[in-house]
């Protein structure tokens, strides 16, 4: 039994290590002297590691590596202020059409984003929001406000009604209610659905790539794609970037796994 | 990284219908006036906010499709009405017929080979064994990596002179490919990268559903003596089919709206080679100097009525389950 236990876990490490593969060459390319990028075969090992490329990251990355943290903060804000009444009222307060909005939300997370891109830009440029990082909040909020109020509903339905019923005989008012008693309760979703909704708006690079062309302060996924059009010499700068822009990932990883579980456990009660 | 979204928004449908199933607290009185009110004002900014920014940017977008808006008459707003031509054009263009192509391909490809390593993956992990949490953590890695990152990473993997890929075919004394300039090799580049992102979506959404399948039935298949094909064969294959469903069926939907790893990997070329729907639209309105809205709109919502038609399948089949 345990021999046979072993045994799975070297497999398990084993095609760990070929799924993470590119994830490594990543951060062994970015620690690669530039000299050293055209070897014949390649470094499999960084040995002699330089650490150019992370200079080159905070020497002209640090701005935009700013921009996408305020969008990833803007865009958590504004998802978190849409969706967490909106789960409340669908969970808890039965609103007229109901239904209808559950299937609504269901339907616009499958329109693809190029096609809200277009729709975006042309409102944009009237507005002259075109290259603002306003712009790209909102847009970015987009992928997860659906997500947001499905994800509150669904843990909300789940607060035992008598406890909100205590509060009402307490005197207190729905919003009360929803501020004092449900919110707190409802903590972990809240972690969730803002860890995500950062993480989509760091990623994003459709809505930065066609909203924030040509803007002053752009997020770091164009400054990596302006990167690989600018010098493609100069791969451990880009990589160096990309390992940099892979840290809220990362921290996701590590730090939140269980907030992950608890918010998709929340939903996934199927017994 | 959507995917998520829609896992999430999978499993809630079932947890809805727990919640209707059970008994409200006041089955049949209506809500007093007050908490309508309520129940309206916490919605309402939702409301608003799903008609300005998805029924509006829609909307426009199927305005653009129907005008032909050149890059002056987009400031000035006096672009000619010319109906369903831009539709017309682009069935007709020469790009549709490859496109289309490169998009079944694509989409086909890469979910036939996400399911079965994603299942494979979910079956291996099935069993306790040490480290399996943090490998199974480990798996989610690309999921949430940006694509930027990713696509990067391939593009320099794949690299014809100094990609890491061809240096390892040398060493085997195959004659390395032109992966990303080459018109035969270019989609299957896109098709390999996209692969390896769709794992961890297929992992996890099967895993759970091995979760949900009783271990008696294998605990009895064993006494009687089953092996672990058989087991596969007559337990977790059929057990795990409507998961497998909608896994295929949001990897299509999800698989359809791809942009980001194809125009970071190759901008859809050489040529049209890797062109899918989605890459089109991007390429007319934002990927060229000239940007050419209005057949973009049209490619984009030709690309939303498929992404409809296999929505609608999924909720259907949802709903089939549920009851």
């Amino acid at each position: 039994m345990t021999h046979h236990s072993r045994w799975r876990t070297a497999v398990g490490v084993v095609l760990t290590a070929m799924m993470l593969f590119p994830v490594y060459w990543m951060v062994n390319v970015s620690f690669t002297k530039t000299s050293d990028m055209r070897a014949d075969p390649p470094h499999w090992f960084p040995w002699d590691p330089t650490f150019e490329g992370y200079q080159a990251v905070f020497r002209q990355q640090l701005p935009a590596l700013g921009t996408s943290l305020i969008i990833g903060l803007g865009t958590v804000v504004l998802t978190v202020l849409i969706a967490a009444p909106a789960g409340y009222s669908l969970a808890k307060l039965r609103p007229r059409g109901a239904g209808t909005l559950n299937f609504v939300l269901l339907v616009v997370q499958m329109i693809p984003a190029v096609v809200m891109a277009m729709g975006f830009y042309a409102i944009y440029l009237k507005a002259g929001l075109l290259n603002t990082v306003w712009g790209l909040i909102v847009a970015d909020s987009t992928v997860a406000v659906p997500f947001g109020v499905l994800l509150f509903t669904a843990f909300m339905s789940g607060i035992p009604n008598e406890l909100m019923q205590a509060a009402r005989i307490d005197g207190a008012g729905t919003w009360r209610v929803f501020r004092s008693i449900v919110m707190p309760i409802s903590r972990n979703s809240a972690i969730t659905v803002s860890l995500f909704a950062f993480l989509w708006a760091w990623s994003d690079f459709i809505f930065a790539s066609t909203l924030n062309r040509n803007g002053a302060l752009i997020p770091i996924t164009l400054g990596i794609y302006k990167y690989i059009g600018n010098n493609t010499t100069e791969w451990n700068s880009i990589m160096a970037t990309a390992v940099i822009a892979s840290i809220p990932a990362a921290i996701l990883l590590v730090v939140a796994q269980r907030y992950v579980a608890a918010g998709v456990v929340a939903g996934a009660i199927k017994d | 990284m959507e995917s998520l979204t829609t896992t999430v928004g999978t499993t809630r449908r079932t947890a809805g219908a727990t919640r209707t199933g059970a008994p409200a607290v006041r089955p049949d009185r209506r809500p007093a006036a007050s908490t309508r009110w309520a129940a309206f004002a916490f919605i309402a900014p939702l409301i608003a906010y799903l008609l300005v920014f998805y029924a509006y940017p829609l909307y426009r977008n199927i305005d653009l499709s129907l005008h032909d808006y050149t890059p002056r008459a987009f400031v000035q707003g006096n672009a000619a009405w010319v109906g369903l031509k831009n539709y017309t054009d682009i069935v007709a263009s020469t790009t549709f017929s490859k496109a289309a192509l490169n998009t079944a391909a694509f989409v086909l490809i890469s979910i036939v080979f996400q399911y079965a390593i994603g299942l494979a993956l979910a079956v291996f992990f099935r069993t306790s064994f040490r480290l399996n949490g943090v490998l199974r953590g480990m798996f989610l890695v690309p999921w949430l990596l940006p694509l930027i990152v990713s696509g990067s990473s391939w593009a320099w993997m794949l690299n014809s002179d100094n990609g890491i890929v061809n240096s390892v075919l040398r060493t085997f004394g195959v004659t390395p490919i032109n992966w990303l300039t080459s018109p035969h090799w270019v989609l299957w580049s896109v098709i390999i990268a996209n692969i390896w992102l769709g794992i961890p979506f297929n992992l996890v959404i099967l895993y759970s559903g091995l979760q949900n399948i009783p271990g008696e039935l294998y605990e009895a298949a064993a006494l009687d003596g089953a092996n672990g094909r058989q087991q596969f064969r007559r337990i977790t294959f059929p057990l795990l089919r409507p998961v497998s469903a909608v896994t295929i069926l949001l990897g299509l939907i999800y698989t359809l709206k791809v942009v980001d790893i194809i125009w970071i990997m190759t901008k859809g070329g050489p040529g049209d080679a890797s062109t899918t729907f989605a890459t089109w639209s991007y390429r007319e309105a934002f990927g060229t100097g000239q940007p050419d809205f209005s057949p973009a709109a049209a490619v984009g919502n030709l690309l939303i009525v498929i992404a409809l038609v296999f929505g609608f399948v999924y909720l259907h089949l949802q709903r089939r389950q549920e009851s």
